[in-house]
């Protein structure tokens, strides 16, 4: 193995730590909205600050073999795919620490009648399943999962699109609990913004990969590519 | 009309092939790098061009090579006047022990150029060419070893220019020069393609990359690609040539 050989596997290796921590971060804020579970909101509000150290280190780290290493082909493809993949993953850690933050301020539970109603849980674990599969995709640069990322964004642009009149309803129905609608309404967004997050993700596992470019291609297309 | 062509180019050096079947094709006015391994024949090749391994024993052409359309290996051609069209630079600079003038004025006098004052119009258009006017204008009597090697390079390269070829062949122009001589002489490769036709052996992938607008990679005496020099370094088409250009060979 030649020296950058070694320097893009240690940089593949620390964004694959950066992403595990970071679907970790979507689950236990998942699990802390679900059981009110103010401890475990504030760990993932601090581990927050771990994934954007990662972020920095690994940017700073693709910097560095550029500039040292002149990577060419699919060596470079795979360095500014890291770059942008990198600041996709952080987005998503932000989202999982704003969930926690709504947790961790919230004077009562969130009700499990309303998240049901919302969708929240099936948007949250759909959410969390398209980072898990975007990861596996890059780590086994199988091309084929990360195609298939772009038709399963629909369900996340379903449930959000949904929510403003399920969410109008349950505030006209119980007053009091506009608060928490808000917390959710707001949670719903910023998921179906991780699933876009995923999307930018696996266009670059395809730019690596397969040498295309496929953003801004219609999302059929991107699929069938 | 393609500038320079080959086609079907075989080379042997006695009983090993050192070239097979190369076909490529390289427009006006443009630079092309030859990559590869030692030994991978993109030397042999650039030679062909101004028939410099005629002098070699034992050597086998089969094939055409052509310029301007013209075969230049058939009956008749007359190697002196092929030269004229061809220039050469070398990886070491070989200036002749001579002053800085008399080594770009050389090429002219055994061309049989008489007329003093053209000559030194010549001399001085060429060497500006180089962009090396300011740094000998006021030495060009003193000796051409005189110069640094960076210095020695352009006015060698000059000296080529002086007879006004059409193409310029360049077998590794840069290797025995530090970092500024090699900016210098690259950044003269870019100027120099709007009145010639470049052709550049080169070890340094990255001088191949920032110079050249098409690239040719050969390996064990084939062409394993040619194309866009973009598309040579960001999506190479064979495995080979990735093996390669990333440093994965062997």
């Amino acid at each position: 193995m030649t020296h950058l050989q070694s320097e893009l596997k240690q940089l593949k290796d620390e964004l694959l730590t950066m992403w595990t921590l970071t679907c970790t971060q979507m689950h236990k804020s998942l699990e802390a909205l679900v059981n009110n579970n103010k401890e475990l909101a504030s760990e993932v509000i601090i581990t927050e600050k771990r994934i954007n150290s990662f972020e920095l280190k690994l940017d700073r780290d693709c910097e560095n073999i550029i500039a040292l290493y002149n990577p060419v082909a699919v060596d470079l493809r795979f360095v500014l795919a890291v770059m942008k993949i990198n600041t996709n993953i952080e987005r998503i850690g932000d989202i999982a620490r704003s969930t926690a933050k709504f947790v961790v301020r919230t004077s009562s539970p969130y009700d499990i009648g309303i998240l049901e109603k919302t969708r929240l849980l099936e948007i949250y674990e759909e959410a969390a399943d398209l980072l898990e599969d975007c990861k596996e995709a890059f780590e086994n640069e199988n091309p084929d999962i990360a195609h298939k990322i772009f038709m399963r964004d629909e369900l996340l642009d379903e449930i959000n699109k949904a929510s403003p009149m399920v969410i109008a309803e349950i505030i006209r129905a119980e007053p009091e609990k506009i608060e928490q609608c808000l917390d959710i309404l707001s949670t719903i967004r910023r998921l179906e913004r991780s699933g876009d997050h995923c999307k930018n993700i696996a266009e670059e596992i395809i730019f690596y990969i397969e040498a295309k470019v496929i953003k801004h291609s219609k999302k059929s297309e991107k699929g069938n590519l | 009309m393609f500038k320079l062509e080959s086609k079907n180019v075989d080379v042997f050096y006695g009983s090993s092939q050192a070239l097979k079947n190369v076909n490529i094709e390289i427009q006006n006015n443009t630079v092309t790098a030859l990559i590869g391994p030692s030994g991978c024949g993109k030397s042999t090749y650039l030679r062909l061009f101004n028939r410099m391994n005629d002098l070699i024993d034992g050597i086998k052409i089969d094939g055409q090579v052509l310029i301007d359309g013209q075969d230049i290996y058939a009956k008749g051609v007359n190697v002196d006047i092929l030269r004229k069209r061809v220039g050469m630079v070398f990886q070491k600079p070989n200036p002749f022990p001579k002053t800085i003038f008399e080594n770009v004025a050389y090429g002219l006098r055994v061309n049989g150029v008489k007329d003093e004052n053209f000559i030194r119009e010549r001399v001085e258009t060429s060497i500006k060419q180089v962009v090396l006017w300011d740094e000998v204008k006021d030495k060009m009597k003193r000796s051409a070893f005189e110069l640094s090697g960076g210095q020695q390079q352009r006015l060698c390269i000059a000296r080529a220019m002086a007879i006004e070829p059409s193409i310029i062949l360049m077998d590794e122009p840069t290797s025995a020069l530090d970092p500024i001589s090699t900016s210098k002489i690259e950044e003269l490769i870019h100027e120099l393609k709007s009145k010639f036709t470049i052709v550049i052996v080169t070890h340094n992938m990255q001088q191949a990359a920032r110079v050249s607008d098409k690239t040719a990679f050969f390996y064990l005496g084939e062409l394993v690609e040619y194309g866009e020099t973009k598309q040579i370094f960001t999506n190479p088409k064979q495995e080979k040539t990735q093996n390669y250009i990333t440093g994965r060979f062997g």
